[in-house]
């Protein structure tokens, strides 16, 4: 085989062999990388800084798939639930005139531990344990 | 006068090498290693392609073994989060399983060329034992591995799996307790399996793998006997071809398609994630194991609950171990004491049991 | 002694109190054994009463003479107009109701006074519902058993008896289709099909001693116990006070009495659309159903379009779980809309809509950057593929070239 043709097969080989090693390296180096959001939130989640929320009021965070109801009861009580009302599903608020949860779908009424006091729903609310990090509030699996 | 000046030599990084590590020895025995040739020949690829896809399997393992967490709470989650949060998790994660799967099903294809190639006589009778423990592990990596992701599906799968094994006759409820770390599948399970799935299996993977390949390198490929009759009727050495560089470019190319067809499947074909697993939901409907457990799997349902006052999977369990007895003991049975080989006995045996595998598969698949 | 006869007196309150009615009639037959059948799922026989407890007799005596004698207070059948004085004996007495259930409500008779039965029972109408009519005569059990006539569940059935029998409902010149109604409406099918007991029955709307159909007034507050978003919006909306003048009830206007049925958008603006029997298509009210049916229904769309091509996107193999999970906040904004409906008022609707149609859209574009990522990694794909396969066809041409390079120098192998 004339040399120029040899030339020809060994750069076609090498041409083919770097770039696939490139199509194969690429994605592993990017895989490496850490990506923007550093780890799954499973266990515990950030529900905002302290100062978000005021006392006597409520808000709606998202503890990985589920929606929680974060509660600032008082100046350093704070309570978690899961924001699913046990009726029909609905999701709950927290009635901050009554100090107390409520579900707008059937009126059903929930207090301060989660507990049915009216309406509805059979069964109480799942609650999360809540502290304080310096001044972030982290939600937990009860 | 003595020299002044060392004799000179190639002063190259090879020349360092080679006074340290004397590879020349290895480049020789290299360079001197055969294939044979015969309308056979492709079959001896498959060895080569199971030991490559292994190799994808360590590489795409570790990989994952950045982000995987081995703990009930974050199972599940660390495999969405590699799906979904990390560059290229997705196709890690599918590349992994389905060189899984077509690790097993190339390691079988092996399994069976070799037996209709009656490349386990003798000498080579303890390569075909270090093989068949090889295929053991293999299964037992399919197995491990498939519990990880912590979905629903593989939560009861495993729980099929680790109740089949305490039927096995009195030490079954111990084995139950080892293999699940428990009564119950549960985290238990899964950090086991996790140490079973990276560590215990692949270092005796490792150990086994090297005396078969190095049992290999000993003996050359073997040559199918007919071969050897043609050419030794002919009063010539059997054609063949130098591994390198002929069969193993020709590898390469095999490897290399073998590389497409999992970027094909892995792109096109993705596994999902499925659910968490919940260990107080019942079992889904039509629950089953992966598909090298298939042929067992459905000839335990077709067993009746009781045979002749023994209990219907203990008598499966039996028939599975001597079924495995018998076909580990393939080059005992298959070669006669002057060490002729029982070509028809071996041949019509594999066949058989290769219309079993594959009948029960397909009907456990479909059933 | 003493203590022989403490150790007697104690074994004699033990045993059970001699009832001869029960024992004389348990081996009768027919209508006179089935009381005392009966009585023996009694509520009452498990407190320790007897059948002389409200019939007055000896029940100590196996005498039937002196049993079932005048003398000892024997009243025999007693008069329907005079049940609820009889059971209000006991269970209108707090201090007596005190050693069974101190929780107990000892307001049944009051209350049943004031109601419709109770009005006509006083003017001596033996037709109407008394406590048996309800509770059962001889084997009464708890409100709680599933068994009784007045379990949840058993109620409506209890009530149809005589109010869907036109017979019987004749003189009174009401409907007798309420409990026909009440089977075709979503309360029932929640009550009976998915089991949740806090459904309203027909006592939960009427009340159940005191059992009148609510004003016309107070229908609204009624449904209000547990619908209240509706119920403040309806207050404050135009129909309020036009509902009122007209005397028609509010909500029944719409949503009807007992047939209540599970709403859906096409009450707004269908072919059969409640508001088009009122309002004009080219009316002011007309023209704000119509928008407002166009609204929810748009939303209603675009959430089923962002439905489709996230499990479009799922079912080929991309991740969406995030989006799927979003679209609840947009499911919830569509129902907050539809509620919103009782306001009659267009911002009342559009706001939510617009809320809704924020998050639909944005799951929309998820499901999109998911079926564009596919694309994305089908063409990686080609890439790759492309380079492995130059590779593969180097690897090729470098054995031809190796071959005849070995057949060119006559090397064999």
């Amino acid at each position: 085989m004339p040399p120029a043709r040899r030339n020809v097969v060994f750069w076609i080989f090498g041409g083919g062999f770097i770039g696939s090693l490139v199509s194969f390296l690429y994605p592993v180096v990017r895989f490496l990388n850490p990506p923007a959001v550093s780890e799954a939130s499973v266990n515990e989640v950030v529900g905002g800084k302290e100062q978000d929320l005021a006392p006597n009021a409520g808000k709606i965070v998202k503890f990985g798939t589920q929606p929680v109801l974060l509660v600032r009861i008082a100046q350093t009580e704070w309570r978690a639930f899961s924001a699913v009302c046990t009726h029909l599903s609905c999701i709950v608020q927290y009635d901050a005139s009554r100090k107390l949860i409520w579900c707008a779908c059937h009126n059903g009424q929930y207090d301060l531990s989660g507990k049915v006091i009216a309406g509805p729903p059979p069964a109480p609310l799942k609650e999360y344990a809540v502290h304080l990090r310096g001044e972030d509030v982290v939600i937990s699996r009860g | 006068m003595l020299p002044t000046q060392p004799i000179h030599r190639k002063k190259t990084i090879a020349a360092w090498f080679q006074d340290r590590l004397a590879w020349d020895s290895i480049s020789q025995f290299l360079a001197h290693k055969t294939v044979p040739v015969h309308s056979g020949t492709i079959w001896y690829a498959f060895g080569g392609i199971t030991l490559f896809l292994f190799v994808i399997q360590v590489v795409t393992g570790i990989l994952l073994l950045v982000y995987y967490r081995p703990t009930p709470a974050e199972a599940y989650e660390s495999v969405q989060f590699i799906m979904t949060r990390v560059a290229f998790g997705w196709l890690i994660r599918s590349i992994h399983i389905w060189s899984a799967n077509l690790m097993i099903l190339s390691a079988f294809v092996h399994m069976f060329s070799v037996a209709f190639l009656h490349a386990y006589r003798k000498p080579r009778e303890l390569v075909w034992l270090s093989g068949i423990m090889l295929l053991a592990l293999a299964l037992g990596f399919g197995f491990s591995g498939y519990l990880l992701p912590w979905n629903t599906i593989s939560f009861f799968a495993t729980k099929v799996g680790t109740d089949m094994a305490t039927f096995v006759p009195w030490m079954g409820s111990t084995l139950g307790r080892y293999l699940r770390g428990g009564d119950a599948v549960g985290g238990a399970t899964l950090t086991r399996f996790f140490g079973f799935h990276v560590a215990v299996l692949p270092a005796l993977t490792s150990l086994f793998l090297l005396f078969h390949l190095g049992l290999v390198q000993k003996f050359g490929i073997s040559t199918p006997p007919w071969v050897e009759k043609r050419f030794r009727g002919a009063g010539t050495k059997s054609a063949q071809m130098p591994f390198f560089p002929d069969f193993f470019l020709h590898e390469l190319m095999v490897w290399y398609g073998a590389l497409a067809l999992l970027g094909i499947l892995a792109a096109l074909f993705p596994f999902g994630l499925g659910e968490k697993a919940d260990a107080f939901a019942p079992a889904p409907a039509g629950i089953r194991p992966e598909w090298y457990f298939l042929a067992p799997f459905y000839t335990l349902k077709l067993i009746p609950g009781h045979v002749a006052g023994i209990e219907g999977e203990v008598v499966g369990l039996l028939g599975f171990g001597l079924l495995a007895f018998w076909w580990a003991a393939l080059p005992f049975w298959g070669q006669r004491p002057d060490g002729t080989v029982r070509s028809k006995l071996v041949t019509g045996g594999a066949v058989a049991f290769i219309a079993y595998l594959s009948t029960f598969s397909l009907l456990g698949y479909l059933r | 002694m003493k203590h022989a006869l403490l150790l007697l007196l104690l074994a004699a309150a033990w045993l059970p109190a001699k009832d001869s009615c029960l024992e004389c009639h348990s081996q009768m037959t027919g209508d006179l054994q089935a009381p005392a059948t009966a009585f023996r799922n009694s509520v009452h026989l498990q407190h320790g009463f007897t059948c002389a407890d409200c019939h007055g007799g000896d029940p100590n005596s196996d005498d039937p003479e002196a049993s079932m004698s005048k003398a000892h207070g024997f009243a025999g059948v007693p008069l329907r107009t005079a049940i609820p004085k009889l059971c209000a004996r006991c269970h209108s007495d707090p201090n007596f109701m005190r050693k069974y259930n101190p929780s107990e409500r000892v307001d049944q008779a009051a209350e049943y006074a004031t109601s419709v039965h109770g009005q006509h029972l006083a003017k001596g109408d033996a037709k109407v519902a008394t406590c048996i009519d309800c509770h059962g005569v001889h084997d009464i059990r708890a409100a709680r058993d599933a068994l009784s006539p007045v379990y949840p569940l058993n109620l409506p059935k209890t009530c149809s008896q005589c109010h869907a029998d036109a017979a019987h409902m004749a003189p009174y010149k009401i409907p007798t289709d309420q409990y026909a109604n009440y089977l075709k409406s979503v309360h029932w099918e929640e009550l009976s099909k998915r089991g949740d007991l806090s459904a309203p029955n027909c006592a939960t709307c009427h009340g159940n001693h005191g059992a009148k159909p609510p004003a016309v007034a107070s229908v609204a507050a009624v449904c209000g116990t547990c619908h209240v978003f509706e119920e403040q919006l309806f207050d404050k909306s135009p129909h309020q006070p036009v509902f009122a003048a007209m005397s028609t009830g509010a909500c029944v206007v719409c949503h009807s009495n007992h047939a209540i049925l599970k709403t859906s958008d096409q009450m707004l603006g269908g072919k059969d659309a409640v508001c088009a029997e009122c309002h004009d298509a080219d009316s002011a009210g007309g023209k704000i159903a119509a928008q407002a049916a166009g609204l929810i229904q748009n939303l209603q769309n675009r959430i089923v379009a962002a439905d489709g091509i996230l499990e479009q996107a799922r079912t080929s193999g991309m991740e969406v779980s995030e989006a799927i999970l979003r679209q609840t906040d947009a499911r919830q904004n569509l129902v907050k809309a539809r509620a919103n409906v009782h306001a009659f008022a267009i911002e009342a609707v559009s706001q939510p809509v617009e809320a809704g149609l924020a998050i639909a859209a944005e799951d929309y574009r998820a499901g999109e950057a998911a079926m564009k990522e596919k694309y994305i990694r089908r063409m990686g794909l080609a890439i790759s593929l492309t380079a492995i396969f130059v590779t593969i066809a180097g690897l090729w041409l470098i054995i031809r070239w190796l071959h005849r390079a070995e057949k060119e120098s006559g090397v064999t192998s």
